[in-house]
């Protein structure tokens, strides 16, 4: 029988810095709750807001897979393989931490807010070389459609990670219903409302909720808003 | 307040580093770092380390050796992987492991 966890938007973690204002599902820095360490290899989820100009300093990272998804303006990225990029809405960019990378994330706007996810995902393969991707996708596609924006194939559609998940991204009409599929047994599904509301599974999620749905083979979704946004997170459950 | 003396033990050196200062950055903890497993056995036998952080570029028989090894010389020894190599996650994994 499926399994649910269900995480309101405003019980996440939140940590205000002034130039940075951070959500965190699970425990992250200093926000520390037993109950929300993770759901499944999905270790984090931040939904942070930085301000114009504004950014994380050069900081390391090692052993996790980092994947971005900018909701609003535009992110600068450096980092020690020598990656100089701007990520922006409709790009998604993924980093292999491996054995060890220094980047850096800075606000590529002086007057603008830059608006984000990024999500940490525990690798499959420990110390593995470092890397870097980013893709631009054509955000049209995913109209009424989960449009699929990262798999464990390099081939695949969307950025590749070192894990078995699989991620995807739709905007769906008011009253619009689909089912989703579970792509490997063992994989349960995490779904993060980016925007409006949406009933899975029985349970309706608002904006920035999240739902955690394991053992079983598929969601049923139904969308309550004009232009729900909803990004499905499809993960092993064992760590 | 005794501080918690965590010991960090990773093959890069910048990560070490700077897991050094994150460490150390927090009143309740004392942070001590190596990238070399035998300086680390010294550092356990030693030194009275609450907790040991398995961080970045330790391959698995490597880990292997180096769990038994600190084993035998603390029996009660606790050891964790770190994961991230920066502070995100640190606060989570200290806590946790130390039963908070």
């Amino acid at each position: 029988m499926a399994q649910f966890v269900l995480h309101k938007g405003n019980t996440r973690g939140h940590a205000n810095h002034g130039w940075l204002n951070a959500h965190h599902t699970f425990s992250f820095a200093n926000y520390h709750d037993p109950e929300r360490m993770h759901f499944g290899v999905l270790r984090v989820l931040n939904d942070d807001s930085i301000d114009g100009g504004m950014g994380f300093g050069t900081h390391p990272h090692d052993n996790m897979e980092i994947i971005t998804i900018p909701l609003e303006g535009a992110l600068a990225h450096k980092d020690s393989l020598g990656t100089s990029s701007v990520i922006q809405h409709g790009d998604i960019q993924v980093m292999s931490a491996g054995t060890g990378v220094q980047h850096s994330e800075f606000n590529a706007n002086a007057d603008q807010v830059v608006k984000l996810l990024q999500i940490w995902l525990f690798p499959n393969k420990k110390n593995v070389t470092p890397r870097y991707g980013q893709i631009t996708l054509d955000i049209a596609k995913r109209h009424n459609n989960f449009q699929q924006i990262l798999s464990p194939e390099p081939d695949d559609a969307g950025v590749w990670i070192h894990q078995n998940a699989w991620f995807s991204l739709g905007t769906f009409d008011e009253n619009f219903e689909t089912d989703y599929q579970i792509k490997k047994q063992g994989n349960g599904v995490y779904a993060f409302v980016i925007k409006g509301s949406v009933t899975i599974d029985g349970h309706e999620l608002s904006t920035r909720d999240g739902l955690g749905v394991w053992d079983t083979d598929k969601i049923s979704l139904k969308f309550n808003t004009p232009d729900t946004e909803v990004l499905l997170m499809d993960v092993p459950m064992e760590l | 307040m005794k501080k918690l003396i965590i010991l960090y033990i990773g093959r890069n050196q910048e990560i070490t580093d700077t897991m050094n200062r994150l460490l150390n950055a927090r009143e309740e903890w004392e942070g001590i770092t190596t990238c070399l497993d035998e300086e680390a056995l010294v550092m356990v036998k030693d030194t009275p380390i609450n907790l040991v952080l398995l961080g970045n570029g330790i391959s698995a028989a490597a880990e292997k050796k180096l769990r038994a090894d600190l084993i035998r010389v603390r029996p009660a020894l606790k050891i964790i992987q770190h994961y991230g190599g920066g502070s995100g996650l640190l606060y989570s994994e200290i806590m946790a492991a130390m039963g908070s």
